[in-house]
């Protein structure tokens, strides 16, 4: 049935007299899988961080779940659409520490359990937890980083470029990982990927060139 | 007392100035305009400055003193506001917490009687506060500026993380508090040992027993202690919010 969780009417994006996304168009349907593909500087990113509330087009509306999304407290908007950054940087001085601060920000408890079953399913184990973070390398620190984003499952996962900067086991090993969280989760992905391996994972496919979509394919609406 | 320092012995005191002169234009530090200008300054205010209190002290008026409190705190404000490189409403935020710093310490001090609500006590009394809370408020707006450039990914992964404003920016407002402080600390360690400060120095000069001198230094150090924490804690709560837009994105 169609469901569009995310719907973008007619957004634009210009920073001072340079259009970076031009008039674009496109719906995603809760629990879809998208990756979001194009050439560097088409605006990809940009796109991504403005359905993420980092970033405000400067013309035409974003719907989350049939609400504008500036109509939603942007903290609580982002606790259910997540980012995910090209290069993760991690914070405090553990891995626990980041894993810890998804709890914290909710007043929660944290789920040590749930966490090691997740750093688990990404390759890593238990010992990791007290790991100072300079001590990992920029895959462990990758995952973890998506770790973080998933272990509050958030509605929409929103990834950019991820994994561009990673070997091919690591890219492996996450795009497992998001593929789970999409069909046992229901999470809704929308990843910014030039990877063919993840783009053929995905439902559809949407190409950004010039700041456009230039074509699309599998479910469409408009 | 034996305070015998005349204009003719300034005069001669200026040879000093004239030393530092000679090492800037010996080590061609570009710096010669700047102590010229500085001297005058301080020269012109100093003069003012000691007519205006010796004025302020002879009345004995308590809506001149509170006057004299005001003008040192709004003096204050808009000196720490420029150190803040742009922030917005950085004299609004420098003065509200450079005027609690030194309404609630000068209350404490005078409810404990260490002070007398007199001006030749309230006047200079305001003007070690006030100067003290405006370093600490520089310092913790020039680490909120350092730090939020130098920790921004981090700051944006926690915004994207759905973290409210204070939970992405409390480690920033804290080392920026702490950053403020920690003159003030770093001096209440060494005094006495590294430095005889001005409050004592200038009570001994005025031949006060030093072993009563120090009580004032005691009640000093425990003052600026208070005042720079206190405006360095509302300086710095208030002021992180202006690196943030009201779509709660980091500006820049």
């Amino acid at each position: 049935m169609y469901e569009p969780i995310i719907e973008l009417n007619h957004v634009s994006f210009k920073v001072a007299d340079k259009l970076i996304l031009n008039d674009v168009n496109f719906s995603v349907d809760k629990g879809e899988f998208v990756t979001i593909t194009g050439p560097s500087g088409s605006g990809k990113s940009t796109l991504l961080k403005i359905i993420a509330s980092m970033l405000s087009q400067t013309a035409g509306t974003i719907q989350y779940k049939g609400k504008k999304i500036e109509e939603y407290d942007p903290i609580d908007y982002r606790k259910e659409v997540s980012y995910g950054f090209q290069t993760a940087v991690l914070f405090g001085k553990t891995v626990k520490d980041n894993l810890v601060f998804p709890y914290e920000i909710r007043q929660k408890l944290f789920d040590q359990d749930k966490a090691i079953g997740y750093l688990e399913k990404v390759g890593l184990d238990e010992t990791y937890l007290t790991k100072n973070i300079n001590d990992l390398s920029g895959g462990e620190k990758q995952r973890i980083a998506l770790i973080r984003n998933v272990l509050i499952l958030p509605e929409v996962l929103l990834l950019d470029e991820v994994t561009s900067a990673l070997d091919e086991e690591n890219k492996k090993i996450i795009g497992h990982f998001i593929e789970e969280m999409n069909q046992t989760e229901q999470v809704t992905v929308l990843w910014v990927t030039h990877n063919p391996s993840e783009v053929a994972e995905s439902d559809r496919v949407i190409s950004i060139i010039n700041g456009g979509v230039k074509e699309k394919n599998g479910l469409e609406n408009q | 007392m034996d305070l015998r320092i005349n204009n003719t012995s300034l005069i001669f005191a200026m040879g000093l100035v004239l030393v530092a002169l000679a090492i800037v234009y010996r080590e061609k530090l570009d710096l010669g305009k700047d102590i010229i200008i500085g001297v005058i300054r301080a020269v012109i205010q100093l003069v003012i400055v000691g007519y205006v209190l010796g004025y302020v002290f002879k009345l004995d008026n308590n809506i001149i003193t509170f006057t004299m409190v005001l003008v040192i705190i709004f003096n204050a404000s808009y000196n720490a506001g420029k150190r803040s490189q742009g922030l917005p409403n950085a004299f609004k935020i420098s003065f509200i917490a450079i005027l609690t710093a030194t309404s609630l310490t000068l209350v404490i001090l005078l409810l404990s009687g260490s002070l007398v609500f007199k001006p030749s006590q309230i006047v200079p009394i305001t003007g070690m506060i006030a100067s003290n809370s405006m370093i600490a408020i520089g310092i913790s707006y020039r680490n909120l500026n350092g730090k939020f450039a130098d920790q921004r990914q981090q700051v944006l992964e926690k915004l994207a993380l759905g973290a409210d404003l204070k939970q992405a920016s409390i480690s920033i407002v804290r080392d920026s508090i702490k950053a403020g402080m920690s003159p003030t600390i770093d001096s209440a360690k060494t005094v006495g040992l590294v430095s005889l400060p001005g409050m004592m120095s200038g009570l001994m000069f005025a031949g006060v027993d030093p072993t009563h001198a120090i009580k004032y230094q005691i009640m000093v150090t425990f003052m600026l202690l208070s005042t720079t924490s206190i405006a360095s804690v509302i300086a710095s709560y208030m002021a992180y919010k202006n690196f943030y837009n009201e779509q709660k994105q980091l500006i820049g």
